[in-house]
């Protein structure tokens, strides 16, 4: 591991941050700083290679306030911009900072398509089930019935939930956190950062003037998050509540929450987290667990090593045929084939 | 036999038949054949845009069209010599095409009912119904003859029906004195390793054609054409796609950093995706993005991250692309986006030719959002555009459109190979180290060109993105003054281009009656309609454009010192009235053409000759 005593100071651009007062962008951004020296260490990163790309949303306004390398893109395209970035570039660390409706909406097709790839990215979603920026309109994560401006009798359609949609896509990082949880959002950032392929880690996000509240039910505060939430982490017990009594079970193809020591279950019957299965089944009723049926699940909640990284495997291929073929410059490539003198 | 030979100065051939018959393959071995004997070549495939067509019909009818010479010959040619229709069909739909007396070449064994009634004809008797009765009509039975021909090879009836192409070939080659070495070497290569019995069948078809040919009377005389007079040096075929290609091979290897390639598959473009895919030997990146957006926006990642990027496209991904073309505009940095026009709009004629994305490629954008426009004008030289095309990207830190079309980018020419170390290097502003003060990613060179900080070098962080930018720092500015400065600035930008590209040229003498003016794709056919006006003495040049946006300097001039002017397109005019616009002291004829073909020489001609009386 490397040393290089940075700060979080050292990320923090001399911009004046805009969000809201109260906005769960804060804390996001707070988290990412802090986690950043850390990840330079332990992925031996130093600072001129952190790079960060957004799309358009509050949440990609992210960029401007990093003391980094930085490209606010179009709407929906930051993951189309930073698969370019990766690709052209392997060494950097590039960062996506995007939303609900950038990479869920208009830019669904990049986003899938990038998880796919396995590129080489650190997507942070933040979701807050709204269009923010906009000024209040529904999105594609948005609860069915939800009232908004756009939706003034309810949505009349179904939320994606975006762990399904990430694992669905053969994604081999997916992570959830909550914005105020920074330590817990901390502990997913570095995991992402160390995990060879695309991560990505949700960030359930309060938006305070357009959607307050939204994910209150589970997130409102600690003891609620206690209760309502279940922290994975891969090894251990899946267990939670305010004294870890409530645990998950695999039952009749379902998992079920039960209570240690009540109708017969002891620990041994607690399931116990491994965020390195390669089958999906587990990690989707993982992901998909909603309150108040369940708990809703945080934490790396997938983290599955597959050898072929797109940007990885693109140099690679270069050196391979770069290595065996006799074409080494573009005058062998304009008299390469048939030719003839007059 | 007959030992009658006769020497031509040039002649076209069209081979047709179903789409699936191989015409292209078929006009290509000629076309190379001949290029190799050191005759002047130009190409023009013209397919349809299904795969596999409905069998035996119009639709479906595949066509390639050589033209050789004894002289550079710049244009593929209007009308042909030697039509070979491999069914009724291709007889049907290129009988338009004959010159009076041509020979046509039809397969007798295709002349059934069936094969008759579905290509539409109104009687049995093709040849009576086209009025052919004065054409050179030779009716050989050339499926019979293939599977007569390769009896003992032992290949399924398929297989064998397959190589009846190669039997016309070998026709035409006896018909034009020409050797079957390349053709067979060709076919050798191609299938010798998967499949030698096939290869070894299409090898036999071509002899079995050509002594068909050799034994038949039906063919009174043979012909030769001489080696054209061309400079000397080693030479090879190329299409505008190849060349396209390489060209940004070569400009990437100018600069000395990477050639990243985003881009989606859409004709008649893909070709250019497809041969950067090879180029992995030359470090070339292609990312087959999942559609047109995220073509450039991922060539504009790879920009920004420090590689020369492009993306490749035809007009409705053209369309696409609008909103990330603008995005590299704001973020100034360098991109190339090669359009290979088609005929439009919407998915319109997606296999045939037009000039009319012209306006699309100036204007097609939100805000004011200017970029450099290029265009190519043959085959070969699109590696030259391609190449200028990347220099002036890289070097003023902007997008640049290039473009190309259907009719340059499948057709293909002899090419003298020119050596790299002719090509000047290209000096885009890189930026390894902050200056005192702190790097301003938004500063400017004399060229108006900001610095190009890659990501990853040491103290240079800084951040860009589509929301206008302060003049300097780059951060975020909503200051009216600075937006109308920076609109004034990327305007700037590209209109100082014209002070680092060569002054427009005239062709012919530099005053006359008429001056024909074009661009691009064109230029073959003006050029020897101009040519051939000038020989009768008409006092016509031809000012043919390759820079769009901005024009060179001097255009004005040239201009002033003709009677009439006369602005020739593949569109509706669009460059006509963008010169309008321009110069607003002349007045401009137009001549335009949307029929998703070239322009025949003949057509022009009548036109010019019009605007002379």
């Amino acid at each position: 591991m490397a040393t290089y005593n940075y700060t979080p100071a050292d990320f923090k651009s001399d911009q004046e941050v805009r969000w809201c007062p109260g906005c769960g962008d804060h804390a996001i951004l707070n988290a990412v700083q802090r986690a950043l020296p850390e990840i330079a260490d332990a992925t031996d990163t130093p600072h001129n290679l952190f790079t960060f790309i957004s799309g358009i949303g509050c949440s990609s306004r992210f960029i401007y306030y990093m003391k980094t390398f930085g490209f606010h893109s179009v709407h929906g395209r930051a993951n189309a911009v930073a698969t370019g970035v990766k690709v052209a570039n392997p060494q950097l660390a590039v960062w996506v900072t995007t939303g609900d409706g950038d990479s869920l909406a208009i830019g669904g097709n990049h986003f899938i398509h990038a998880i796919r790839r396995n590129v080489n990215l650190n997507v942070i979603l933040f979701n807050n089930e709204i269009y923010g920026l906009t000024k209040g309109q529904y999105s594609p994560t948005s609860k069915l019935g939800k009232i908004t401006k756009t939706s003034p009798y309810g949505t009349v359609e179904k939320p994606f939930n975006p762990g399904e949609l990430v694992i669905g896509a053969k994604g081999t990082f997916f992570a959830r956190t909550i914005d105020m949880e920074v330590q817990l959002s901390k502990e997913c950032l570095v995991a992402a950062a160390k995990h060879d392929g695309m991560s990505v880690v949700e960030a359930m996000q309060n938006c305070v003037i357009f959607n307050d509240k939204t994910h209150a039910a589970f997130a409102a505060d600690k003891a609620t998050r206690a209760e309502r939430t279940i922290v994975l982490r891969h090894g251990e017990k899946m267990l939670f509540g305010a004294n870890r009594e409530k645990g998950l079970v695999f039952e009749n193809m379902k998992l079920k929450v039960v209570t240690v020591g009540e109708g017969g279950y002891t620990l041994d019957d607690i399931l116990t987290h491994d965020a390195h299965e390669k089958d999906t089944t587990l990690h989707v009723m993982l992901a998909a667990m909603k309150y108040p049926d369940y708990p809703v699940a945080l934490g790396v909640i997938r983290s599955v090593e597959d050898a072929t990284v797109y940007d990885e495997a693109v140099q690679r291929q270069v050196e391979e045929v770069k290595a065996a073929s006799k074409i080494r410059c573009v005058d062998d490539l304009l008299h390469s084939g048939a030719t003839w003198e007059i | 036999m007959n030992n009658n030979v006769q020497e031509l100065q040039d002649v076209v051939i069209r081979f047709s038949g179903d789409s699936g018959d191989g015409m292209q393959l078929t006009g290509t071995l000629f076309s190379d054949t001949s290029a190799l004997l050191g005759n002047g070549i130009s190409t023009f495939p013209d397919y349809p845009a299904e795969i596999r067509a409905p069998q035996g019909t119009v639709a479906g009818v595949s066509g390639f069209q050589v033209h050789f010479g004894a002289q550079r010959i710049c244009n593929p040619g209007d009308y042909c010599d030697v039509l070979v229709a491999m069914n009724p069909a291709a007889l049907k739909a290129n009988r338009k095409w004959l010159k009076p007396g041509a020979t046509v070449i039809i397969d007798g064994d295709s002349l059934t009912e069936e094969h008759i009634r579905r290509a539409g004809y109104a009687t049995l008797d093709p040849i009576a119904e086209l009025g052919l009765e004065e054409y050179n009509v030779v009716i050989p039975d050339i499926t019979s003859m293939t599977r007569e021909a390769l009896r003992e090879t032992g290949l399924d009836n398929k297989s064998v029906v397959k190589c009846k192409n190669m039997f016309a070939l070998g026709i035409c080659f006896y018909l034009y004195n020409r050797p079957e070495e390349y053709a067979k070497r060709y076919l050798e290569s191609k299938f010798a390793k998967k499949n030698p019995a096939v290869a070894e069948a299409n090898k036999l078809a071509i002899d079995a054609g050509y002594n068909y040919a050799a034994n038949t009377h039906q063919f009174a005389n043979t012909y030769t054409i001489a080696p054209a007079p061309l400079e000397k040096g080693t030479y090879r075929s190329i299409s505008g796609n190849v060349a396209t290609a390489w060209g940004l091979c070569a400009a990437a290897e100018k600069a000395g950093l990477p050639l990243f390639c985003g881009s989606y598959p859409i004709t008649p473009a893909t070709v250019i995706l497809e041969e950067l895919a090879k180029r992995k030997d030359l470090g070339v990146k292609t990312v087959q993005a999942e559609d047109e957006i995220a073509g450039i926006c991922t060539a504009i990642g790879a920009a920004f991250a420090g590689n020369f990027a492009v993306t490749t496209t035809s007009g409705p991904g053209l369309s696409l692309k609008s909103e990330a073309l603008g995005l590299a505009v704001m973020t100034e940095l360098p991109l190339v986006v090669v359009d290979v026009q088609r005929g439009g709009p919407s998915t319109g004629l997606p296999t045939k030719t037009e000039q009319s994305d012209l306006q699309q490629a100036l204007y097609g954008r939100n805000g004011e959002c200017p970029v450099i426009v290029v265009a190519a004008s043959s085959p070969s030289d699109c590696f030259r555009w391609a190449f200028e095309a990347g220099r002036l990207a890289m070097e003023h830190m902007t997008p640049v459109v290039l473009l190309t079309d259907g009719f340059i980018a499948n057709g293909s020419e002899p090419w003298r190979i020119p050596s790299m170390k002719d090509f000047p290097a290209i000096h885009p502003p890189i930026v390894d180290e902050a200056p005192e003060g702190g790097f301003m990613p938004y500063a400017r060179n004399e060229k108006l060109a900001r610095g190009w900080a890659f990501p990853g070098k040491v103290g240079l962080e800084h951040r860009v993105g589509g929301l206008e930018k302060d003049a300097l720092k780059g951060c975020i500015s909503h200051d009216p003054a600075n937006h109308q400065k920076m609109v004034d600035t990327r305007a700037a930008k590209v209109a100082l281009v014209a002070e680092d590209i060569p002054a427009q040229e005239v062709y012919g003498d530099a005053e006359g009656d008429l001056l024909v003016v074009g661009w691009g794709g064109t230029r073959g056919h003006l050029q020897a309609a101009v040519d051939r006006m000038r020989a009768e003495g008409r006092k016509v040049s031809l000012c043919h454009f390759n820079y769009i946006n901005p024009l060179p300097k001097g255009t004005d001039g040239i201009f002033a010192k003709f009677r009439r002017i006369v602005v020739c397109e593949l569109n509706e005019g669009q460059f006509a009235n963008y010169l309008r616009q321009q110069f607003q002291q002349f007045r401009y004829e137009q001549y335009n053409k949307c029929e998703g073909l070239p322009f025949t020489v003949a057509e022009l001609i009548q036109n010019f000759e019009s605007l002379l009386k």
